[in-house]
């Protein structure tokens, strides 16, 4: 009988960071201990918290422990799981005070100041269950919104109850997800197709990996539910081959699937078939678009091609398609057990239900966290991802990678929301958050995500192959100090022209990331101009750096550690850099201990 | 899967393994387990508890769990049982019998067996 249960996350953060053999260390320790009929080892899906990894955690006391080392292992079995002492030096115990005054022993994970604003809903199962066990899922609840639909309602009543919610792609896009299954739904068709767009590209945003990863189940279900409701009976996974943990799971969940008949002929017996399959995508970002996605699949180079016609009416081979993002689909299982209402009770006016969003970048916690819609990101950033690192200031954080913009310091009290994103310049995308400081330059991070662009261009439309990439020489010129103001007004005037001319997404939003730090920080890329100063220290060739004559003790540490010889002085005397030498490396100021290496 | 009965069936037979990481049980019973708990017998008593919990079809609301010295070595093996809005009892000198009758008549009853109790032992 087994009395307790440890998890041990399987997420690929945590099986980077070393799960894997501590898996196998729990197993051998617990046979030495006796234990392996009492206790279970349990492989689960990301918790979330990916930067205190590897986690484990063991219930029914719910103890979380963090980094946990295979060293750590045999203490943690012999100490908590033998007698029931919990190992308090390895236990993730960020709480509030009061929380830390009430509880005489170790807290609980719901209570941490980044679970205890979190609201789970399609992230729910992730860390919770086995992924690799149908049985699991089907215990918290999975299969049964399908048998729901299948058995007791119309594809019209699914629709509507997905249209009340007010579910909106959780892509980036935030198109109304019952509208989308509606057009679709309305067109009639020999053969329809429902594909789920697993591409995904956005640098620092890895909600969708989570999902297919932690709980890949509700995909399938999910996808079977929106098969039923539009009238189609194939489905298309399009996923990265770069998420091998995530292919090998969904291959996993499709098979037993299949084995109980929950895929294939005549589910629930209700005359409804529907098959899916894996397609794997090799990695160029413009395939997360939906036209280029379905452009690939079919076999042909990912290219984009132009709307209307509509996916719903001309989608995957020709006929008419539903194409909706991993997170969105995560969604609908839950809709449909929970209601409509349920779910519209969560978030703001227009925008329902809650969003993962992928904390990255110069913030403590780093990792995913679902919160509802609405949530400050003050909240996201200071309680929920425990402020910024090391004392420093935060400066903006980039919402929508290479698509989005950046929300500033003085607009840390916006509600994000789909509109609310919107009305200042900047938008929801995918869901990654990168937090900047002080220390980051503006200037620095629009070249960063041009560069992708530019890399990721798929070079069909001229606006979005040539646009870009004169963007960016001359955001090049800026940062090397050789731009004039008309440069500036050049850029922006390029930037409007590519947003308008492109042909497919990728192209219109490429500017986004230039035109909002644009907005908001102009003055920084008017001092690169004017001043030839990188405010933030970033822009080497706008850099300088000198010793204060005042607080050098002529100790010859930075002469030393200068890798090219430009620092010279006798002993005790204040000593020079010679800027002609000097490479920038900051060598000399990391080593200082007076404080005397200067920047700027 | 030919109908939600089936679905239901599989739920029901999978329900205990997954509803320890619930860790929302209205009762939480805990056994001590340290070097005197363990001396004196603790772990069959815990086993019995989980086993008994669940034959009982209470794995929904209790909790079994364990935990470190509770301080009255003399009494162990020591198991004490904590409701929301009930005084904590505290049961001494356990064994995989009095264990099963606990479950039966506590848990599921709600008749606290007062001879086993640690208030018995010191009045």
């Amino acid at each position: 009988m087994i009395r307790s249960q440890v998890l041990v996350c399987g997420g690929t953060g945590c099986t980077s960071s070393g799960s894997k053999t501590l898996i196998s260390t729990f197993e051998e320790e617990l046979v030495k201990y006796g234990l392996q009929d009492e206790v279970k080892i349990v492989p689960t899906g990301c918790f979330g918290l990916c930067e205190k990894g590897p986690v484990v955690i063991v219930y029914p006391e719910g103890t979380f422990y963090s980094h946990v080392k295979k060293d750590d292992v045999s203490k943690i079995v012999e100490e908590h799981l033998l007698k029931g002492r919990i190992v308090n030096d390895l236990v993730y115990a960020d709480v509030s005070e009061e929380v830390k005054e009430e509880a005489s022993k170790a807290v609980s994970l719901n209570e941490t100041n980044f679970y205890k604003t979190q609201r789970r809903v399609a992230l729910r199962n992730c860390g919770v269950i086995n992924p690799e066990s149908i049985e699991e899922y089907i215990a918290m609840d999975g299969y049964a919104a399908l048998g729901k639909v299948l058995t007791e309602m119309t594809p019209q009543d699914v629709i509507k109850i997905v249209t009340d919610s007010g579910l909106r792609g959780r892509g980036g896009g935030g198109f109304p997800t019952g509208r989308k299954w509606s057009f679709t739904a309305a067109n009639s068709a020999d053969q329809k197709y429902v594909v789920c767009n697993a591409d995904e590209g956005d640098p620092g945003a890895f909600m969708d990996r989570s999902v297919l990863e932690g709980d890949p189940h509700c995909i399938v279900e999910a996808m079977t539910i929106c098969g039923y409701a539009t009238g189609a009976t194939e489905g298309y996974i399009y996923v990265r081959a770069e998420y091998p943990i995530a292919v090998k799971r969904l291959e996993i969940a499709i098979e037993q699937a299949k084995e109980y008949g929950l895929l294939g002929e005549n589910i629930f017996d209700s005359g409804f078939n529907f098959n899916l399959h894996v397609r794997l995508g090799a990695g160029a970002f413009v395939c997360g678009e939906e036209t280029a996605l379905m452009t690939s699949i079919e076999g042909n180079r990912g290219e984009p091609r132009p709307r209307p016609p509509y996916p719903a009416v001309k989608g995957l081979f020709g006929k008419p398609t539903t194409e909706n993002n991993v997170e969105t689909f995560a969604n609908i299982p839950q809709i449909i057990l929970r209601g409509a209402e349920w779910f519209a009770s969560m978030g703001t006016e227009r925008s329902k239900g809650t969003k993962v969003f992928a904390l990255g970048g110069k913030i403590k916690n780093t990792g995913l966290v679902e919160i509802p819609m609405g949530t400050t990101l003050r909240e996201i950033i200071e309680d929920i991802g425990g402020g910024i690192p090391n004392g420093k200031k935060f400066k903006a954080a980039q919402t929508g990678g290479p698509s989005g913009g950046c929300i500033p310091a003085s607009l840390m009290d916006t509600e994000i929301d789909y509109d609310n994103l919107t009305a200042i310049g900047c938008m929801m995308g995918s869901g990654g958050l990168i937090v900047m400081d002080e220390d980051n330059c503006m200037v620095d991070i629009a070249k960063f995500f041009l560069d992708f662009t530019v890399d990721e261009s798929c070079g069909k439309c001229s606006p979005c192959r040539i646009g870009t990439k004169r963007m960016r020489e001359i955001l090049d010129k800026i940062t090397d100090g050789k731009a004039t103001l008309e440069d500036l007004d050049k850029l922006e005037e390029l930037a409007n022209y590519i947003k308008q001319n492109s042909l497919c997404g990728l192209g219109q939003t490429a500017p986004n990331p230039v035109l909002a730090t644009l907005r908001f920080f102009r003055d920084e890329y008017v001092a690169h101009i004017v001043d030839k100063k990188c405010p933030a220290g970033v822009c080497k060739a706008l850099l300088n750096y000198s010793i204060d004559v005042d607080k050098c003790r002529g100790c010859t540490a930075c002469a030393r550690k200068c890798p090219v010889g430009a620092i010279s002085g006798t002993v005790k005397k204040p000593h020079v850099i010679d800027s002609d030498k000097c490479i920038k490396c900051g060598a000399c100021m990391d080593t200082c201990k007076f404080g005397a290496v200067v920047k700027g | 899967m030919k109908s939600l009965a089936e679905l239901a069936a599989i739920k029901e037979k999978m329900k205990d393994k997954v509803v320890l990481r619930e860790g929302s049980g209205e009762i939480r019973v805990v056994v001590g387990m340290a070097t005197c708990g363990i001396a004196a017998g603790a772990r069959p008593v815990l086993n019995a508890f989980v086993e008994k919990v669940n034959e009982a079809g209470l794995s929904e609301k209790v909790t079994v769990s364990q935990t470190g010295c509770i301080g009255v070595c003399q009494f162990e093996p020591v198991v004490e049982i904590f409701e929301a809005g009930k005084e904590k009892v505290t049961y001494i000198k356990m064994t995989a019998e009095k264990a099963a009758e606990v479950v039966e008549k506590h848990l599921k009853g709600g008749e606290v067996i007062q001879e086993y109790t640690i208030s018995n032992a010191i009045s």
